[in-house]
């Protein structure tokens, strides 16, 4: 629900709890006040103006295998048998 | 762009749309709903639909802050705006949205009212900074992926002792309107196989509470990622589902869904806010416990507080089918306002506006699938 | 150096000035703001005649005239302003029928308040973006109102140019099978533009991609006599456009995503905002559709142009009573671009 967007931590202020991100070369400040401990090169979930969670880089890899894996079997298994 | 180009892979998609192909079986229908606007959008976007088989078909359910915002509550916004000459902070989403008399809150900035769009309640706050002689409102809306960015900026203005701040609230709940669409009954009941569930609000509220849909309604779901490949994975993922007569709650979005959710976020709504007896909901009627307002400790932040008007109420454009579009039972091409009075122009009711309203997505993206 | 001017005992105070009401009143104090500051930088015979036309014998051929208002904020932008704008959006509307350019006009409404430095910024560049484009600025209006009522400045321009004879470009000659070109990449100006506006705040490099096209519109012309279409994508984007030749010509079309070239920046910044970038203006840019022989020449001559470096082919025209323009998805699905309904806005959902 809602546009969120990835975008990687480049720069932290912590005493203003916010962070600059970048998403390709384009940068932005938003607040941080909705996640503790981020770090820099984090990756985090923007949505208006905010930082709503981060995101799981081996979790990412995870689902894109498990995405590919379903290719694979489906296409060794198309023009077979059900 | 990192976790965005990876999952809208065309190789990828192609490898996918022959899983699908493959385990969809022949003979019967799969109707997923996929509850969250952004998903309609994506899907529409995408083209999504175009890869999938027939026998698949997604219906648009109501998870659109903007469309189940109901008209009487723009017009409140409209009349604190005009009434009492404050400063209206919106995001753009509402600006357009039909309130009653044809009016919306861009007609009412046109003839004078100083409503202003922003893009964040950080930029509200500093609106509200800038102009300490002015009263400064911002129309909160959107599911709980919004609602965290409210309490924040609640807080701040707290903290600062800003005391020309307040927040009108409309928050709204998704258990609460994924039970009423559940809960619906003959004529009003669309049949529906299993649910996509939304990506962002569940990155705050976590998975757990999903558990109601297959315990008490015997429907699978699983939580959908926001990109066009997760929304075909989790696809497949309802579909081995309902092939294995299994009903449970699974996880696509792993990468940024969690089991609990975000919980920083939900203290903050919890201090923040409380729970609506009961809220009308555009479409979905009056539910019970599915809305937020002001908590009591903050009541002096509270825009229906400081600026009472007087509620009217919400009448529906004759003829316009949003309420059902809404829930799913119609089709946007079954409103016979559709094209003809109602396009993204001249917006008859909020499905059109709003851009992940159903109406509006099926006429940007997807008009030429009827007319050939 | 100029000579001091005898009617103006002193000088024009460019750098901390401010236009105020008497400078479009009419008498002195505008005579002196037109000569020491728009004569003095756009600068060219018909202006030195000091009238309130401009006399000249057209060269023969078909004349093409456009008019175009600027009322762009900010008036400063990453790779441009609203001078140059002014200069390339009426220069390019006149190319656009296949025409060579030659005068413009400049109407100049100010608001009472804005800085002289800012105004003598605006028509240098005003004055630059016409010697690069190879036309003259032969009249010009000036007028004042009141503070508030205007935000800065707006201009309009007014372009005139000249048709070759066996020219014939329009919105309605786009036939089935011909092929959909454009010079380079997309929605770099709206992007530029929106990163300055205050309540979006992002940084990015992107620089408006402002520009004259006529010299490569005469390449373009020359090489291939038969271009059916020429257009401008500016307000409404891609999208909008093509929408609107469509509809001229009674026909649809159909788009590959893949082959639409967006600079990566563009793309973020569209992502961040949720906009699209098929919907965001574009000011140096153009779409090009000619018979499908001709279209591999065209993209060469395109190309050898430093404006035409990125041309790619992105479609082709089709027979379709809908006038649908739809587009292939980089997904691989399918999906229509319709006409932007109202502004785009940046969203949240």
């Amino acid at each position: 629900m809602c546009l969120a967007v990835p975008a990687r931590i480049t720069a932290i202020d912590e005493s203003a709890d916010t962070a600059t991100v970048a998403l390709g070369a384009v940068t932005k400040e938003i607040s941080l006040a909705l996640v503790d401990d981020a770090a820099i090169d984090d990756y985090v979930l923007v949505h208006v103006g905010y930082a709503l969670n981060r995101i799981s880089p081996e979790e990412a890899a995870r689902t894109l295998a498990l995405i590919n894996e379903a290719g694979e079997y489906a296409q060794s298994t198309q023009g077979g048998s059900e | 762009m990192r976790f965005i180009d990876e999952f809208r892979d065309r190789a990828l998609a192609a490898k996918l749309a022959a899983a699908i192909a493959d385990e969809a079986a022949p003979g019967r229908e799969y109707r997923l709903m996929e509850f969250c606007g952004g998903h309609t959008h994506a899907i529409f976007r995408y083209g999504v639909q175009d890869l999938m088989p027939e026998s698949v078909r997604f219906i648009h359910g109501p998870g659109c802050p903007v469309c189940v915002l109901p008209t009487a509550r723009i017009d409140q916004a409209i009349a604190m705006a005009e009434q009492h000459g404050v400063i209206l902070c919106t995001y753009a989403d509402l600006m357009r949205v039909p309130a009653s008399d044809r009016r919306s809150l861009l007609k009412a900035k046109a003839v004078g009212a100083d409503i202003r769009m922003v893009y964040s309640t950080l930029d509200a706050l500093s609106i509200a900074r800038a102009n300490p002689e002015r009263q400064v409102i911002f129309f909160a809306i959107g599911f709980e992926t919004t609602t965290p960015p409210t309490a924040v900026a609640m807080k701040q203005a707290e903290a600062e002792g800003l005391e020309n701040f307040s927040v009108f609230c409309n928050h709204v709940l998704t258990p609460p309107a994924l039970r009423a669409i559940l809960d619906s009954a003959e004529p009003d009941a669309v049949c529906i196989d299993g649910i996509l569930g939304p990506s962002h609000v569940s990155t705050v509220i976590g998975a757990k509470p999903y558990g109601f849909v297959p315990a008490d309604y015997y429907k699978p779901l699983v939580i959908a990622g926001f990109e066009p490949l997760d929304v075909m994975q989790s696809t497949l993922m309802l579909i081995r589902q309902i092939n294995a007569g299994r009903c449970e709650v699974e996880n696509q979005y792993t990468r940024a869904v969690t089991e609990f959710g975000n919980r920083k976020a939900q203290a903050l709504m919890k201090t923040s806010f409380e729970r609506r007896d009961t809220f009308e909901w555009r479409g979905l009627g009056l539910l019970p416990d599915s809305a937020l307002r002001i908590a009591d400790a903050y009541a002096y932040l509270d825009a229906e507080v400081r600026f009472p008007v007087a509620p009217g109420e919400s009448r529906e454009v004759k003829g316009c089918e949003c309420p059902a579009v809404l829930r799913g039972i119609l089709e946007p091409t079954d409103c016979k306002l559709f094209g003809a009075v109602c396009t993204p122009d001249n917006p008859m009711g909020s499905c059109m506006v709003s851009s992940e309203g159903a109406c509006a997505a099926y006429w940007s993206y997807g008009r030429f699938r009827r007319s050939a | 150096m100029q000579d001091k001017d005898r009617r103006f005992p002193l000088r024009l105070d460019i750098r901390q000035g401010a236009v105020d009401m008497s400078h479009g009143s009419g008498g002195r104090a505008m005579t002196q703001l037109i000569a020491e500051l728009f004569q003095h930088h756009l600068d060219n015979e018909l202006l030195r005649q000091g009238n309130d036309q401009a006399l000249f014998t057209p060269p023969p051929g078909r004349l093409v005239m456009s008019t175009d208002g600027h009322v762009i904020s900010p008036l400063f932008f990453p790779g441009g302003d609203i001078g140059c704008l002014s200069v390339h959006g009426t220069v390019n509307d006149v190319a656009m029928a296949g025409a060579r350019p030659l005068y413009l006009s400049a109407g100049f409404i100010l608001e009472e308040g804005f800085p002289l430095a800012d105004l003598a910024r605006i028509v240098e560049s005003m004055a630059r973006a016409a010697v690069e484009a190879g036309v003259t600025v032969v009249t010009g209006d000036t007028k004042v109102v009141e503070r508030g009522k205007a935000d800065g400045v707006f201009i309009t321009t007014t372009g005139v140019g000249v048709v070759p004879e066996d020219i014939d470009i329009s919105g309605d000659l786009a036939e089935p099978g011909d092929i959909i070109m454009v010079n380079g990449t997309l929605g770099d100006h709206g992007v530029a533009v929106m990163s300055k506006r205050e309540n979006l705040g992002f940084e990015t490099e992107i620089r408006s991609d402002t520009a004259s096209l006529n010299d490569l519109v005469a390449d373009m012309v020359d090489a291939v006599p038969d271009i059916h279409c020429l257009r401008d994508p500016t307000r409404g984007g891609l999208a909008t456009t093509l929408n609107e030749l469509a509809r001229q010509s009674g026909v649809g079309m159909r788009i590959r995503e893949t082959d639409i070239p967006v600079r990566e920046e563009v793309s973020a910044a569209c992502e961040l905002l949720g906009l699209d970038p098929l919907y965001v203006a574009n000011e140096g840019k153009l779409i090009a559709i000619c018979p499908a022989g001709q279209a591999h020449d065209l993209l060469q001559v395109m190309r050898a142009n430093p404006k035409g470096r990125d041309a790619a082919i992105i479609g082709e025209v089709v027979e379709d009573p809908h006038q649908f323009v739809q587009m292939e998805t980089s997904f691989g699905g399918q999906r229509v671009v319709d006409w932007l309904a109202g502004e785009q806005l940046p969203r949240i959902c």
